[in-house]
């Protein structure tokens, strides 16, 4: 437990590195997710689009 | 060699290619990261004078990588979409400048995090911080540029010039601590008489730094995949609203 609580002090300075560490996981994950996000919707958007061209409409 | 970057401009074949990277890459991606990580928080030395605070180091200068090595792609990109028309270049640099961007914001946000209680300071107008911010604001003008126009075509012709020009700051970047009396360090890794910085550092560093390297192609990838489709629903839509009219 205590090896735990010293880690994550780092050596005083825990309000400089894991801030660091989050900021940059944050940006990375959000940017992937964001990514993915749009492209399964461009994906479906698609799909609708497709299908109504060869339905042709009345 | 032309004749493959030739070739890489068919979206078919793109298609192909990336859908047998991503997965392998993806798992390649979190493997580095994740070792270099842990082994930079967890297993590598503090720094004599810098403490624990050294420990940003393994996100911070793979980040700044990365921020300079994007931009270098997005203006090889774009100069081959100026030269070459080749579309696919055209839209492999708009999928380019978010990622760079972020990379860009993470270098730039997790540098003022360690220079306040390193150099008692979050930010200082010398030669490399200001080129980098420099660095930051020409990835957030191509970005406005490649979305500001309805005719695509001409968006991206806009943003592919900028991304050119912009290309000058890439030498600035590098050379800054060199040219310039700068609070930044000079260069401890790419130097013409190899690293000086010590090897239980060092590995780590190229950990992560080779990690946000693949990680960038993943993005790189599924972004423009995404921008394929984009571009094909515009397309559909235009053919649907003409043909009603």
């Amino acid at each position: 437990m205590e090896a735990v609580s010293t880690f994550l002090d780092m050596g005083g300075y825990a309000a400089t590195v894991w801030p660091a560490y989050g900021v940059t996981a944050a940006i990375l994950i959000g940017l992937l997710v964001a990514s993915l996000r749009t492209l399964s919707r461009r994906k479906a958007e698609l799909a609708v689009l497709e299908a109504q061209r060869e339905r042709p409409r009345r | 060699m032309p004749n493959f970057l030739h070739s890489l401009a068919s979206p078919a074949r793109f298609q192909r290619i990336a859908n047998a990277v991503l997965p392998w890459a993806s798992v390649l991606a979190i493997g580095l990261i994740g070792t270099g990580v842990v082994w930079g928080l967890g297993f590598s030395p503090p720094d004599y004078q810098q403490g624990d605070t050294v420990r940003v180091m393994y996100i911070h200068v793979p980040a700044a990588w990365m921020a300079t090595f994007c931009y270098a792609v997005m203006a090889l990109l774009s100069a081959s979409f100026l030269i070459w028309k080749h579309q696919l270049a055209d839209l492999a640099a708009r999928a380019a400048s978010p990622i760079g961007a972020s990379f860009t914001a993470i270098a730039l946000i997790t540098g003022s995090l360690w220079g306040k209680p390193t150099w008692g300071t979050w930010w200082v107008w010398d030669a490399r911080l200001t080129s980098v911010l420099v660095l930051f604001f020409l990835y957030l003008g191509h970005m406005a540029l490649s979305a500001a126009f309805d005719d695509r075509e001409r968006g991206g012709r806009a943003a592919a010039i900028l991304a050119c020009v912009g290309a000058i700051n890439l030498p600035i970047i590098k050379y800054s601590v060199e040219w310039w009396n700068t609070l930044h360090q000079g260069a401890s890794v790419f130097r013409m008489d190899g690293p000086t910085i010590d090897n239980s550092m060092l590995w780590p560093l190229l950990l992560t730094g080779l990690g946000f390297n693949v990680l960038f192609v993943v993005l790189l990838l599924v972004r423009i995949k995404s921008e394929l489709l984009a571009r094909r629903i515009e397309v559909l839509q235009r053919a649907r609203a003409s043909g009603r009219g």
